[in-house]
């Protein structure tokens, strides 16, 4: 089923066309990446279907529902969550708050102004389940700044899959990893994708390949093509790029 | 140290600093008297002490720089006393009539302050300060222009069948420190609840507060008009202490007096950094007042020397010294090679 399908999106910023004619459909239960050069529109992209910008034309359906232009928040609850690649996180406190304040429970009690959140013992017990999911539950009551490089780009994951969501988009996690990080990171990918649908941007292609079951390119701001991990490879264009050295 | 540390054991709000501050509260008359100072100075501590922690929700908690919410105060104060000159001599009217027009005019302005921060929004709330201020030397025929609202009354307090006279400061005090120690521990309550901290995660990422699925706009909305509801309350306890209200309240004087107040206590750091800045500020008022004509330039000094050595305030320093007494762990060696 397909549970994301962005049909003819376009996004200009003054007169510059980032953002040509982007037609991408996400099925359900997949690891889908998307790819391409450097200022290919990625990231713009990524920023039209989660809600950072209203695209100019086009149509984004998640789950049945059109989405295209609703705010952020509003997406983010439907259940679409996402990382960034320079590092959003709230840094002035520990760990396990950045992923408390994304938990659907947490949020449901906001409105309570003698609530007691983080003394609740259950909202501790499901932060700490996600932590354990990207490895970080034992610096949960670390102060956010004195995290790793490494595990900051963990905890950037580990806020996005607290909010629960049904699809999660990782903006190029593997930015800045080292081997062992990036192994260890796919390795997480693996994990999850058996709980949740999965959308990356990378620029690390043998990260890529190795697993998504369908990888979009894109080019000049339009899906130029589109398959599984063995149709690109045979796919005289890329063939050409650089790409299959890489891989 | 910062504002969005965890209390180790969460809910109550009474802790150690909260126990010095309620002592504080109920010594205040006994220390002002002692120290030859006069009486009336306790009732003004604890009514700024209302202003600025209210101030601090905004201004520390959600990061949002209000240059203009002396306006606030002075719209408490004028309803206060429009509610005793014309509707009825009422003192839970006029705080209720106070507290109503302070959130409305907060709340009216917040639409427009929403969806701005950083300078925009420190800009926008200094216009709409100055809005008000000058509303209140032209109305003249709603506020009194220049000469301001006069012979505002102190309404008795009534409990049941028994009417408490506030006319003399020495009681009026105790009903001015009961309603501070409410909005302080309402206040703890507050930004430790889920709802502060969801203030705290905006104040320190908005992009990533709205996609983990804040609506921000309605919560700096929030923010504002909460905040600008406890300006009203103490502006209205600021007409009852001086019988009067008038534009000098909704300046924008006043505006940054309570900024000042907050930064030179900490209150970017700590909950109590307001308290501690409104104490030095009176203090200072008094004690170096009494020494020179020119005790504003020492103050002023002394807030530029903090803001330069010490940005944290008052609070951070005193938590430097704190963590001073407790033995340094050993400092790591690490070693680069070249």
């Amino acid at each position: 089923m397909t549970l994301f399908q962005a049909t003819g999106l376009q996004k200009r910023f003054g007169s510059r066309v980032v953002l040509e004619n982007i037609t991408l459909g996400i099925e359900e239960g997949t690891v889908h990446g998307i790819m391409g050069p450097n200022g290919a529109g990625k990231t713009t992209c990524f920023h039209l279907l989660t809600g950072h910008h209203a695209p100019d034309a086009g149509s984004i359906v998640f789950a049945g529902q059109d989405i295209a232009g609703l705010p952020p928040h509003r997406i983010a609850r439907l259940g679409v969550a996402r990382s960034f690649q320079i590092m959003n996180l709230f840094d002035d406190t520990v760990v396990i708050e950045n992923v408390m304040l994304a938990l659907p429970a947490f949020k449901a009690q906001t409105g309570r102004i003698f609530g007691n959140g983080f003394a609740d013992r259950r909202l501790i017990d499901s932060a700490l389940e996600v932590l354990d999911m990207v490895g970080l539950a034992g610096s949960a009551w670390s102060k956010t700044k004195s995290l790793s490089y490494g595990d900051r780009r963990a905890l950037e994951i580990a806020v996005a899959l607290a909010a629960e969501p049904r699809i999660v988009f990782l903006d190029e996690p593997t930015s800045g990893l080292g081997v062992e990080a990036t192994r260890a990171l796919a390795a997480l990918i693996r994990r999850l994708r058996t709980r949740f649908t999965i959308c990356l941007i990378e620029h690390d292609m043998r990260f890529l390949f190795g697993l998504a079951d369908r990888i979009s390119v894109i080019h000049w701001g339009q899906v130029i093509t589109e398959g599984t991990p063995a149709e690109l490879m045979a796919n005289k264009w890329v063939a050409r790029s650089s790409l299959k050295e890489a891989v | 140290m910062n504002l969005s540390d965890i209390p180790p054991k969460g809910g109550s709000p009474f802790t150690l600093p909260m126990a010095a501050f309620l002592m504080l509260l109920l010594l205040a008359p006994f220390l002002v008297a002692r120290f030859g100072l006069y009486h009336y100075l306790a009732i003004e501590i604890a009514i700024w002490i209302i202003f600025a922690m209210g101030f601090n929700l905004l201004f520390g908690y959600t990061g949002l720089h209000s240059f203009g919410h002396g306006a606030y105060l002075g719209i408490g104060a004028y309803a206060f006393g429009l509610f005793q000159h014309n509707v009825s001599t009422s003192l839970w009217g006029g705080l209720g009539a106070a507290l109503l027009a302070a959130m409305v005019a907060g709340g009216f302005v917040a639409l427009f302050l929403s969806h701005r921060r950083g300078i925009y929004f420190a800009l926008l709330s200094i216009a709409f300060g100055q809005i008000f201020w000058f509303s209140s030397i032209k109305l003249h025929r709603v506020t009194g222009g220049e000469d301001g609202l006069l012979g505002i009354p102190r309404p008795p307090l009534q409990i049941g069948n028994v009417a408490v006279t506030l006319a003399d400061n020495r009681i009026f005090y105790w009903f001015v420190a009961a309603l501070a120690a409410l909005v302080v521990i309402g206040l703890w309550r507050v930004v430790n609840s889920p709802f502060g901290r969801v203030l705290q995660a905006i104040r320190q990422n908005e992009m990533r507060a709205r996609f983990v699925g804040y609506d921000v706009w309605r919560w700096k909305w929030l923010a504002f008009t909460i905040s600008a509801t406890f300006a009203g309350l103490a502006g209205a306890l600021l007409a009852m202490a001086q019988n009067s209200a008038y534009p000098d309240v909704m300046s924008l004087h006043q505006s940054g007096l309570v900024v000042m107040m907050v930064l030179v206590g900490g209150g970017l750091v700590n909950f109590w950094g307001p308290i501690l800045g409104v104490l030095l500020y009176f203090l200072a008022r008094e004690v170096l007042g009494s020494l020179t004509e020119t005790w504003l330039l020492w103050y002023g000094l002394m807030f530029v020397v903090m803001v330069m050595v010490r940005p944290e305030g008052l609070a951070g320093l005193i938590g430097t010294a704190a963590r001073r007494e407790a033995p340094a762990p050993p400092a790591r060696i690490v070693e680069t090679t070249p």
